[in-house]
């Protein structure tokens, strides 16, 4: 006991020695939840639109001011010639145009009947299918309101409501992705660096020689990274409650203990890494370029997983951000409790020992 | 010109010296490009919808049929309370609910109107309102489809008909790998060419070796020189291997000129390279340089326009993009590859990336110091 106290009391010195590097870690978590909470969001708002109204008349102009008072369309340009929207799309000025055939007015006094095209900048698919369905919406809107006008027929009227989130805020769902990949990443990395540090700059073999077991060394390495993470760990928390104002909806407690679980499931990730490479340049490319996109694109919170292919969806599953996602989000947003999410706990646990186990085999007690 | 070579020359000896690292670098981004583009599909269809229906009339059954013959939602689960059906909500299960009151058929031959109540799941705001939006629509077909009432028998009011027909320019079959695959090889690159040389300058320093080039009459401009060019290669390496495995894999062939594609690359590549070893300069450890490369490169890839739109973002966030290489380089690939846009249209692009490059590069070598 006396011995493994020593060995946490060397690694802790090493993490407080070197002041840019805590900096960083404290800083960084802090800042990134910041930003990403107030600019991250899928929503599409401001779609810079052209409208090319060949018509003029006053059915077009009335559905023109209907879409101009809309926040998510700026218009850009009423420009009268077709021709000038490639123009426009070519240099990424513009991403959607609306055109209203010669006719617009005419034909829907006399027919009742008439067509409106919408020309999109698919190169972003998802940007163009939402702006072309808000706009849709919008010119549905405006056909009921003249049938409303025209006839009075009976209809469904859906009463709507926004569960979770009713302002469709952008936080709520990014707040806990972020927060899954930052510590992810700093976990990760932190302990993948400090083993492989020891192989690099020749002290491992002084730790090999100590009569301290493997497993020990391993947990002498683990817990200062576990204290900063924890630290990070509330941060996060304050920030997104004070700042962001997410409030934590469920149990506060439980939420620690789950956070507590994901960082070591983390270091535990970093210290396998560490153990099966032999510099800390290796470790880190390894830790970044291996882990960074995978996590934001396949943990779940930039991408639905049920849109992937059942390979990827069921590579997902590997990933402990994904689980913790979803743990973060039942207890903070949703305020569920423990039965809801004891079969994602149990996956981190099972992730967690794995990774641990075939750490401490791997681990080489003889240098070569 | 000589020193260079020679300095060349030792770069290079390092670089392929280190096996496992050139793996990583040429490997990864490779799989990576591979794999990730057929995660990222923000498509929203297959919404699982909880029905609880009350009425259990022929007419409700209608409208479930209808709501069941479209292709954006899958009827999972049919509940007899509110509250079940709100627990799939909880376990994920299901994304929407839509009860069907008591008396839904009755209420539409008294009245003329009926409710209907629908909850949305709604921590991803923008899947919740799409869905919402698509329910609607699928309402108000419905509506369309019922026999009509009295005024419209008499033939004097018509009915209101705007028609909206869509065309999708540049990616009329709205492939998602279209756009992805030329983003996500922008990111890798990137990537590749931040990190490694972040940890390059560093290592000498850590290593000691620092000394030993300080101590020669080697010019910091050389010194700088000599480790950016081996890495610019590299990168271009890299772009080229992620060019080609678009066009097989993906079959994505570039609407616009190659050699621009390339021009670009050269060019933003340097401001890269030049910021990762501006980094490099600052600090004392590789620990300190990743962590401080990683810091900006989180922000640079999440803020870059690939997978949040920059024009929902607040304006001072808006601002902040324009700082950012990883948006115009991303931008410029779209413009290229699909949109076939021309030097004249990207030119401005170009021009922001080379100042990013010229004002780094020179910082770096500024901040170079040969002596402690």
């Amino acid at each position: 006991m006396k011995r493994l106290l020593a060995f946490i009391k060397k690694e802790f010195a090493h993490v407080l020695r070197d002041k840019k590097t805590l900096l960083i870690l404290f800083g960084m978590p802090v800042v990134q939840v910041l930003l990403f909470g107030f600019v991250l969001t899928h929503e599409v708002k401001n779609v810079k639109t052209l409208i090319i109204d060949q018509s003029q008349d006053a059915t077009s102009a009335k559905l023109i001011s209907k879409i101009k008072a809309n926040p998510y369309f700026k218009i850009e340009a009423s420009t009268l010639n077709v021709r000038r929207v490639e123009q426009y799309f070519k240099k990424g000025n513009a991403k959607l145009a609306m055109v209203f055939p010669a006719n617009f007015g005419r034909e829907h006094a006399g027919l009742h009947r008439t067509k409106i095209q919408l020309i999109a900048d698919a190169s972003d698919p998802n940007y163009a299918t939402t702006a072309e369905n808000y706009l849709t919406a919008i010119v549905q809107d405006f056909n009921s309101e003249i049938n409303w006008e025209a006839d009075i027929r009976y209809t469904i009227q859906p009463e709507m409501r926004m569960l979770y989130n009713p302002e469709l805020k952008g936080a709520p769902n990014f707040v806990p992705g972020v927060m899954a990949l930052v510590l992810m990443i700093i976990c990760v990395m932190m302990t993948a660096i400090s083993i492989a540090k020891e192989k690099e700059t020749g002290t491992m073999e002084i730790l090999l020689l100590s009569p301290i077991k493997p497993f020990w060394i391993i947990v002498s390495k683990i817990i200062p990274h576990l204290v900063l993470s924890v630290i990070d760990v509330i941060s996060i928390l304050l920030l997104s409650v004070f700042v962001l104002d997410i409030p934590i909806k469920g149990s506060v407690l439980l939420l620690m203990a789950e956070s507590t679980l994901f960082v070591v499931n983390c270091l535990s990730l970093g210290i396998f890494i560490s153990v099966e490479t032999s510099s800390q340049q290796a470790a880190m490319l390894i830790s970044l370029m291996g882990m960074l996109l995978p996590t934001i694109l396949l943990s779940g919170f930039m991408f639905p997983i049920e849109n992937m292919p059942e390979v990827l969806q069921w590579g997902s599953n590997l990933l402990p951000a994904k689980w913790f996602y979803t743990i973060v989000k039942a207890i903070v947003i949703k305020g569920l409790g423990f039965p809801a999410i004891w079969k994602e706990t149990l996956i981190l646990l099972a992730i967690t020992a794995s990774l641990l186990g075939i750490s401490l085999k791997r681990f080489k007690i003889r240098l070569e | 010109m000589r020193t260079i070579k020679f300095l060349l020359g030792k770069e290079l000896k390092q670089i392929f010296r280190n096996k496992s690292i050139l793996a990583i670098i040429v490997v990864a981004p490779i799989i990576q490009l591979l794999i990730l583009p057929f995660a990222a599909n923000y498509e929203v269809r297959d919404i699982d919808v909880s029905l609880v229906d009350r009425d259990h009339s022929s007419y409700s059954r209608k409208l479930i049929s209808k709501i069941q013959g479209s292709n954006y939602f899958r009827l999972t689960h049919c509940d007899d309370s509110f509250d079940k059906a709100y627990r799939h909500i909880e376990s994920d299960a299901a994304d929407l609910i839509l009860e069907i009151p008591n008396g839904f058929e009755r209420n539409r031959i008294l009245e003329k109107h009926q409710q209907l109540f629908i909850a949305v799941n709604a921590i991803n705001g923008t899947k919740a309102n799409l869905g919402a939006n698509y329910l609607i629509r699928t309402l108000q077909e419905f509506n369309e489809g019922l026999p009509t009432g009295a005024m419209n028998n008499s033939g004097l009011a018509q009915r209101s008909n705007l028609e909206v027909v869509f065309s999708n320019w540049y990616n009329p079959h709205l492939n998602y790998k279209r756009f992805m695959v030329p983003g996500i090889l922008a990111l890798l690159v990137t990537m590749i060419g931040g990190f490694v040389t972040a940890l390059n300058i560093v290592k000498e320093k850590e290593v000691g070796t620092i000394e030993q080039i300080n101590v020669t009459p080697i010019k910091k401009h050389h010194f700088i020189l000599g480790k950016l060019i081996p890495f610019w290669v590299l990168g271009n390496v890299v772009f080229t291997i992620g060019l080609l495995i678009s066009q097989l894999v993906y079959g994505i062939v570039s609407e616009g000129s190659i050699l621009l594609l390339y021009g670009f690359i050269t060019v933003y590549l340097l401001a890269v390279l030049g910021f990762g070893l501006l980094i490099s300069t600052f600090c004392e450890s590789q620990q300190q340089a990743i962590l401080i490369t990683f810091f900006f490169m989180m922000i640079f890839i999440l803020t870059a326009g690939l997978f949040t739109p920059i024009d929902s973002m607040p304006e001072w966030a808006q601002f902040t993009t324009k700082l950012n290489p990883v948006t115009y380089l991303i931008e410029v690939m779209r413009m290229v590859i699909l949109k076939g846009s021309t030097l004249t249209d990207v030119l401005p692009k170009l021009g922001v990336v080379a100042l990013f490059g010229v004002v780094l590069n020179t910082w770096a070598i500024f901040n170079y110091k040969k002596t402690n």
